[in-house]
């Protein structure tokens, strides 16, 4: 958030709704109601002491109206911007009276004048990515929830668990405050039902967050029983079995596969019962201290006026109608969709599509791109280097925040007498703007060569002050924050002296290393325009269309003959999109773009370089090439695992689902026409060799079974799974299925199925037995033909391609992003990117998400004409580097090398890889290797002056005495 | 920069500036952002050094280090408000452990020359990244930390078989050797950092360095007996 407030071309509107949408595709006119917060955003510094002395006390809505807050508040506490507003439960708004906060607000920030404000903004393009709805459970008080105080939602209990929640992240229940020990949570709140007023679809997310909400319970507390009564588990994510398997191994950790219901509130305690059965016990009825529901996703609240104003369509539950070869474009051209109004979905695949909508805008709106960029402009940079040190201080007073535990002019008089300290003065608010220009004035009219800001956590104002000491015209990298807010005056409220004292403390260090602190050169380099996309799969394709869409040239490599990958074994989806006629439209359009060069049976030999500056050597088709690209992407793909279970491979009535697929599709008369036919599923994978969900099976097997139900009613088709992982909108078809009666039969993992060819009355048949956990019966099916849901596995050059682009693969084989929920198509390698099955295996309309989420970062590279390398990075000192290698063991970005001199293997680091975090430097004997802007004398500077002067004078007195 | 970035030397410093506790804070295990994981390795520097403060005689519960994100307020001021409590408890630095001061301050600074040594011998452990948490508790014994200390090398140039060739002495890279074309080449034991790659420099056909380990290294030879005189030289001149 603070990165989207920080950049220069982002104009956020808060508390603003639309009102109405006029125009067309490259040209909106968008109407749009500011609605009075009764706070001047430029004056408002955010100290919150109109919230501190605000009389109106009102349930907190961010917390669930579990606490308290006051009319004039911050939404919550990383709000963007960070300020107050005065909801309509002020007492003035609504008697007249009060007007405390504009007494105590010392920057006369609050303005009751202000009104509804009506702007109009021009527009390209429209992204709507208004999230969804949590699921009230409220209004048909479904399972006790709003009669029994201990039923609460899970998004309450997010709360609770939330640092910043009502009970600052300790747990307690509603009725009366007590860490409850007991507690049970229900899966499927008002999702998987079709009763009114439910949804039927599957909320797709409510699985795993109830598994992360155990987790973090039994941290808090680790002897809280927790109980989860469940349907399917769902854990079909990257990386989700096993999280599933870690909230399952914990201890008094019990998952419950039944329905249930809510029994009673005992008087007395509050408990409440919840009643349940199981295989062995039959129908139980146990108390639990807290219920929690796990309420599914809703559309968003206001979906329909919002579809409306933009002239958009629905789907049937609701949520946004999309394009089903392009999940990003709505029904209108111009205007896309990002998130969850696509439909329920989980974090990375919300950042896929928003990374894409970003993508197709791009495509869009490209003739005009670079017209409106905003750039800094900044005086040349005064070289300092050669000056003695002359340092500043300022001490924020940050309103009352500080000022009011910290005696600043105390500090400020103590500042003064340090070292190399020129000028030192307090400032109301050291982030306002006009602090700003008091703290460039003071650098120029004093020479100031050093800066030292005591105020709060360089976290979120650092890249503030760094820019005010470059408008000022001296390197960024001089500056140096104390922390005496966060660290200090919030937390010591209570000890005004000592928090004085540290305060002095904290500048004295800060003042120590700021006097040694060296300018630092930021390197730009220049970024070739080109991309590699590697993969020519629907991934792929649709990376590469979007890229060259965007006036870039690029270079897709595929292994095979033929551009396709495995979407050519695809016939139709489960939504009915024939895949086949997509595919050969998207063939056609990667070969008829000018920009996009194909090479297919293309091998790569070789590939050097980094971020802006690759170099890659390909052997194909068309010879041997050697391509330069600024950025590649990683479309590889995945393959299908090769049973060895079940007589594949030994009898011809045993294939996958990939190739029943294949003969449902050619017409394949005897299969057709056959009598029984048995799916199992989890093949290869959810075992100890693949211990994860290939995600995409249980679809694929309802899929095949109504197709095979349409040409012919009267086949006897079972499905035997373990869960029914057919989570979101998929859901509809496997009620279908089982009203199609296609027989689910569910099987644990360890009573596999087992399969005996037999002859039953002259018919050959293959006899399926399975073990039915709640009958406890074996059954067994004869069945003509049997399907097996052969695992998604990595493909087959996932090593080779990891190697040679310098990225790693995660446990499962598949290609590791950079970050799992928020980077899931970026490498920490930088200028290398990801999408399709070769990140997990995902079913075509997100590989399209992805795809296009990939194009966007590719985009943000290569639209670029420079990168930018930070300052702080580490550098060899070559003559003191004794090729002992021990740095390049812990650089897990691969940014050192050894270079051989006459003096032996040297280490050498490149700047463009590097990202400073100093590992090699702090395992560097020889001290050879230095992390710039933290290197060993800036911080021994600032452990030495930890202990005051004084001290250290008591102590060499000691010291000499003894003598 | 990552909790990685913590030096031992850093944590001896302020133990040499009369610091009674050091605490060291990093992200949680396994929630790296980025994909340096480098709070293991601040682990395994913290363990080696609780390790050596023990051979030093300081109670190493002086050092604590702890994992948490910053959504852990509460937690972090408990655990911090528990160290406090533990180190008022364990009394001034040296004093706790009934050490004299400048025997203390004696046993740092030998320590801290050691660092690169100590860099240098456990380097391998140090950048070892172990799934199993408990395994940490075992990666540093008491008896290794002993031998360490116990075996320290040192390196000496044998006059009577230096060419003064300045091999070792271009290699150095603490500059640690003195000397010159023809002058006998001697290694300033105060700037040593025990790296050992003059040993390894120089040509086995002379093989002047020696390592020598629990004994003293000989005084360097006296500086006007350095220059050799070159007997081929002499007869060709």
């Amino acid at each position: 958030m603070v990165e989207a407030d920080r950049h220069t071309n982002i104009e956020i509107l808060t508390y603003t709704e639309v009102e109405s949408v006029e125009g067309e595709a490259g040209d909106f006119r968008v109407t749009l109601t500011k609605k009075p917060r009764y706070i001047i955003e430029d004056k408002c510094t955010g100290c919150t002491t109109c919230v501190e002395y605000c009389p109106a006390l009102v349930p907190d809505p961010y917390n669930q109206e579990l606490s308290t807050n006051k009319a004039v508040h911050i939404y919550f506490s990383l709000a963007v911007p960070l300020i107050t507003y005065i909801d309509e439960n002020c007492l003035y708004l609504q008697e007249k009276k009060c007007r405390i906060c504009e007494a105590v607000c010392e920057n006369e920030a609050i303005d009751f004048t202000q009104a509804p404000e009506k702007i109009e903004v021009k527009v390209g393009a429209i992204i709507l990515s208004p999230g969804f709805e949590i699921f009230d459970p409220g209004a048909r008080s479904l399972y006790g929830y709003g009669s029994m105080q201990n039923v609460i939602t899970s998004l309450d209990f997010e709360r609770l668990l939330s640092s910043t929640g009502p009970y600052e992240g300790e747990i307690r229940r509603p009725s009366d405050e007590k860490h409850p020990k007991k507690i049970a949570w229900i899966q499927c709140v008002g999702s998987r039902r079709v009763t009114p007023g439910d949804n039927s679809y599957c909320s797709a997310v409510c699985c795993t967050y109830t598994q992360k909400q155990v987790i973090l319970a039994k941290e808090h507390d680790a002897d809280i029983e927790a109980t989860i009564f469940h349907n399917d588990i769902r854990s079909y994510g990257k990386d989700f079995e096993l999280y599933y398997q870690r909230a399952e191994e914990l201890p008094g950790v019990r998952f419950i596969r039944s329905y249930v219901s809510v029994g009673k509130e005992i008087p007395e305690t509050k408990n409440v019962t919840v009643r349940y059965s199981t295989a062995d016990d039959g129908v139980k009825e146990e108390e639990f201290e807290l219920v929690v529901l796990s309420v599914g996703l809703n559309p968003p609240a206001d979906a329909v006026s919002l579809a409306e104003k933009f002239g958009i369509e629905l789907e049937s539950h609701g949520f946004c109608k999309t394009n089903p070869v392009n999940p990003i474009e709505t029904s209108r051209p111009g205007i896309f969709v990002s998130g969850a109004f696509q439909g329920p979905t989980d974090i990375p695949e919300s950042v896929f599509s928003a990374s894409g909508a970003g993508s197709q805008c791009g495509e869009l709106l490209d003739y005009r791109r670079g017209k409106l960029v905003k750039e800094t402009k900044y005086p040349p940079e005064k070289d300092v280097s050669e000056e003695e040190p002359r340092v500043g201080v300022f001490v924020c007073h940050c309103g009352a925040n500080i000022g009011r535990v910290v005696d600043v002019p105390s500090v400020v008089e103590y500042a003064m007498t340090l070292p190399n300290v020129v000028h030192a003065q307090e400032q109301l608010f050291s982030c306002t703007t006009n602090s700003a220009k008091e703290i460039i004035d003071t650098i120029r009219e004093k020479e100031l060569n050093r800066v030292i800001i005591a105020a709060c956590s360089p976290r979120t104002l650092e890249p503030l002050f760094q820019d005010t000491l470059r408008e000022a015209g001296i390197n960024q990298y001089l500056l140096e924050m104390a922390n005496i807010r966060e660290h200090n005056s919030w937390v010591h409220s209570k000890e005004k002296e000592e928090a004085t004292q540290k305060a002095k403390d904290l500048v004295r260090m800060s003042v120590a290393r700021g006097a040694v602190l060296e300018p630092l050169r930021e390197i730009e380099l220049p970024v070739n325009k080109a991309a590699l996309v590697i993969g020519g799969g629907i991934a792929g394709m649709t990376c590469a269309l979007s890229i060259a869409g965007q006036g870039h040239e690029v270079y897709l490599l595929e292994k095979d003959k033929d551009l396709g990958g495995m979407a050519r074994r695809i016939h139709y989806t489960l939504e009915g999109l024939d895949v086949q006629t997509y595919l050969r439209d998207l063939v056609r359009k990667v070969y008829q773009h000018p920009l996009i060069h194909v090479y297919t049976d293309a091998v790569i030999t070789e590939a050097t370089g980094y971020v802006g500056n690759f170099v890659t050597k390909v052997k194909s088709e068309r010879g041997l090439a050697e391509i330069k690209h600024g950025a590649a992407v990683i479309a590889i793909g995945a393959q299908e695992y090769k049973p060895t279970e079940y007589f594949y491979g030994k009898d011809d009535r045993v294939m996958t689902l990939l190739e029943l697929e294949e003969r449902i599709a050619k017409g394949e008369e005897k299969l057709l026409n056959s009598q029984t036919l048995v799916m199992i599923q989890c093949v290869g994978c959810r075992n100890e060799d693949r211990n994860y969900c290939s995600r995409v099976c249980c679809s694929q097997a309802v899929k095949n079974a109504l197709r095979l139900k349409e040409t012919n009613p009267e086949m006897d088709i079972y499905i035997l799974f373990r869960d029914m992982r057919t989570y979101g909108f998929s859901e509809d078809y496997y009620r279908e299925a089982s009203e199609r009666e296609v027989k689910f039969i569910r099987y644990e993992p360890d009573s596999k199925p087992r399969v005996e060819p037999v002859e039953e009355g002259g018919r050959p048949v293959l006899r399926v037995a399975v073990t039915d956990p709640i009958l406890g019966e074996e059954l067994a099916v004869d069945a003509d033909y049997l399907a097996l849901a052969a695992a998604v596995v990595p493909p087959a050059e996932n090593s080779e391609v990891s190697q040679l682009f310098k990225v790693s693969l995660g446990q499962d084989g598949f290609f590791k992003e950079a970050h799992v929920k928020l980077r899931p198509v970026e490498f920490p390698t930088e200028g290398v990117f990801l999408c399709g099955t070769a990140h997990y295996p995902k079913h075509i309309q997100e590989v399209i998400n992805q795809a296009y989420g990939a194009a966007s970062r590719v985009l943000t590279l290569l639209s670029q004409d420079t990168v930018t390398a930070s300052g702080s990075i580490c550098e060899v000192d070559e003559k003191r580097c004794m090729g002992c290698g021990a740095c390049v063991s812990v650089c897990a970005y691969g940014a050192i090398e050894f270079r051989d001199t006459k003096q032996g293997k040297k280490a050498v680091v490149n700047p463009v890889i590097c990202k400073g975090d100093g590992l090699c430097n702090s395992m560097c004997p020889t001290g050879a290797i230095t992390l710039k802007h933290f290197t060993d004398e800036e911080i021994f500077r600032q452990i030495d002056a930890a202990v005051p002067e004084e001290e250290i004078a008591k102590r060499f007195d000691a010291a000499v005495g003894d003598v | 920069m990552c909790s990685g970035r913590v030096d031992l030397e850093f944590v001896l410093r302020a133990f040499s500036n009369g610091m009674d506790g050091v605490f060291i804070g990093g992200c949680r295990l396994n929630e790296c952002n980025y994909t340096t994981q480098g709070n293991y390795y601040a682990l395994s520097m913290a363990l080696l050094c609780k390790k050596i403060m023990e051979h030093i005689g300081l109670n190493p519960e002086r050092l604590r280090i702890e994992f948490m994100s910053s959504a852990d307020g509460i937690l972090f001021a408990e655990i911090v408000n528990d160290f406090r409590k533990k180190v008022q408890e364990l009394g001034p630095l040296g004093k706790g452990e009934g050490i004299e001061e400048n025997e203390l301050e004696s046993k740092l600074q030998e320590v801290t020359k050691l660092v690169p040594y100590i860099k240098l011998t456990k380097r391998e452990k140090l950048a070892l990244h172990l799934d199993n948490i408990e395994e940490y508790n075992k990666l540093y014994t008491s008896d290794e930390i002993e031998e360490l200390f116990r075996e320290v090398v040192s390196y000496y140039i044998d006059p009577a078989k230096c060419q003064a060739c300045m091999i070792c002495l271009r290699r150095c890279p603490a500059e640690a050797i003195v000397g010159g074309k023809n002058l006998i080449h001697v290694i300033d034991q105060d700037k040593c950092i025990k790296c050992g790659t003059c040993f390894e420099a120089c040509p086995p056909r002379f093989g002047a360095v020696t390592k020598i380990s629990g004994e003293p290294v000989p005084p360097p030879i006296p500086e006007e007996e350095r220059t050799i005189v070159r007997k081929a030289k002499k007869t060709n001149s």
